[in-house]
């Protein structure tokens, strides 16, 4: 019972010591960030790393969320004889929480692992402390660069996505199920507000600033292990996830 | 690592890409038509009872949307819904004795302001009040009325049916 208890109280330490470290390391990332758009080229390559080459990826998880979203969604609206709302349906939930939420789930598997790994890669093959030894700041030359290229490339990404997955539901419900066009799209123009793209925005950035955020810090604070490189992979995904879910609620408590 | 320049190339498609979904989504899915153009002039209408009718709801002349309500408010006064609405200039000859009324767009649809024209010679100018309005038709209060003119009908000479319910049976 004891050691149960001692053993609790040293994993909630570590815990502590965690949130405090990546508390941080987000200051101290947010305190160089504007030193680091003096150099863009390294953020330009950052914005291609992470955002340009998860665009095929996006947008095809968004055709599809889209089109199971058009089939759902007639299916359910066909029971009250109101298939034109499948445009406001489909348009508001994708707005409001697909867009955002599967972006940020589909940007920390695709782009969060590669910049954890990358640099966990980093920390194990001494890449860092050569820097650190060539008195280049690691932070400002290789962390810096890559938060900032997430936390652009993902409202660009949420916006994508959403675009295309409503182009899906268009084409299964408009052309495939046969919802009359104009009703489909007049409907929702009716319905959604400027307020709704804007949240969806706004989450966009915000999950971008979190996934990216443990991406780096797991990534840059990895055991120099090939064991400790997998492990801050896993972790990045499974972090990532959890903390978008939770942002998501608070942030739609406050936006709604 | 690739050459720079391919991945310049890339990152600012990328970009315009980005920029282009998020016009897409400003302009095209959403209620914007009226609110870019600031050419309009408002009326002001009181209903007794607006139902569901939100601002941004349309303003509709033959099924012709001409402006939107741009807010409604309660008169403690008059004891009444004050609805302003803002109509576009390209609609400036609605004559000032036009009704208006409180519609349900379909079954599920959403309310919005019909107007229809009167005979008057002279239109509305901005800030006129509309006289002749018709209040949302709320379902309970149709119902009722309903049930209760059944109910008269059948025992008439009766009892008031409203007093004693029982006695329908």
């Amino acid at each position: 019972m004891k050691a149960l208890a001692l053993d609790l109280a040293a994993s909630l330490a570590r815990f502590l010591e965690r949130l405090g470290g990546l508390a941080r390391f987000a200051l101290s990332l947010l305190w160089q960030s504007p030193g680091a758009l003096l150099r863009p080229r390294l953020v330009v390559e950052q914005v291609y790393n992470t955002g340009a080459l998860s665009l095929v990826i996006i947008m095809t998880c968004g055709l599809f969320v889209g089109m199971v979203l058009g089939l759902q969604g007639h299916d359910l609206l066909q029971r009250f004889g109101s298939e034109e709302a499948l445009g406001t349906g489909a348009a508001l939930s994708l707005l409001r929480e697909l867009g955002p939420v599967v972006t940020a789930l589909l940007f920390a598997g695709r782009a969060g692992t590669a910049l954890a790994s990358e640099l966990g890669l980093m920390r194990a093959t001494d890449q860092i402390s050569a820097m650190e030894i060539m008195a280049v700041d690691p932070m400002r030359r290789v962390v810096v660069p890559r938060f900032l290229g997430g936390v652009i490339a993902m409202p660009l990404l949420t916006a994508v996505f959403i675009a295309v997955a409503l182009f899906g539901v268009q084409l299964v419900g408009v052309q495939l199920l046969g919802v009359d066009q104009g009703q489909f799209w007049s409907q929702m123009r009716g319905a959604v507000e400027l307020g709704d793209v804007r949240e969806g925005l706004v989450k966009g950035f915000v999950f971008g600033v979190a996934c990216s955020l443990i991406a780096v810090f797991e990534g840059y604070n990895a055991q120099p292990t090939a064991e400790g490189v997998g492990r801050a992979t896993t972790r990045t995904v499974v972090n990532s996830a959890v903390v978008t879910l939770v942002l998501d609620y608070m942030l739609t408590a406050i936006m709604l | 690592m690739r050459p720079s320049r391919t991945i310049d190339i890339s990152t600012g498609l990328f970009v315009l890409l980005g920029f282009a979904a998020i016009l897409f989504l400003v302009t095209q899915i959403t209620n914007r038509e009226f609110s870019l153009r600031s050419d309009s002039y408002r009326l002001q209408a009181q209903f007794e009872n607006v139902g569901g009718l939100k601002p941004g709801a349309p303003v509709s002349m033959a099924g012709v949307t001409i402006g939107r309500v741009e807010s409604i408010g309660y008169d403690m006064d008059l004891f009444k819904a004050v609805v302003t609405l803002r109509i576009d200039t390209r609609y400036d000859r609605i004559p000032n004795d036009s009704d208006a009324s409180i519609l349900t767009a379909g079954l599920l649809g959403g309310q919005y302001v019909g107007i229809s024209p009167g005979g008057s010679d002279e239109s509305f100018r901005d800030g006129d009040r509309v006289e002749f309005v018709q209040d949302a038709i709320v379902l309970e209060n149709l119902i009722s009325k309903y049930l209760f003119s059944q109910a008269g009908s059948k025992d008439r000479g009766d009892d008031s049916p409203a007093a004693n319910p029982a006695a329908t049976e």
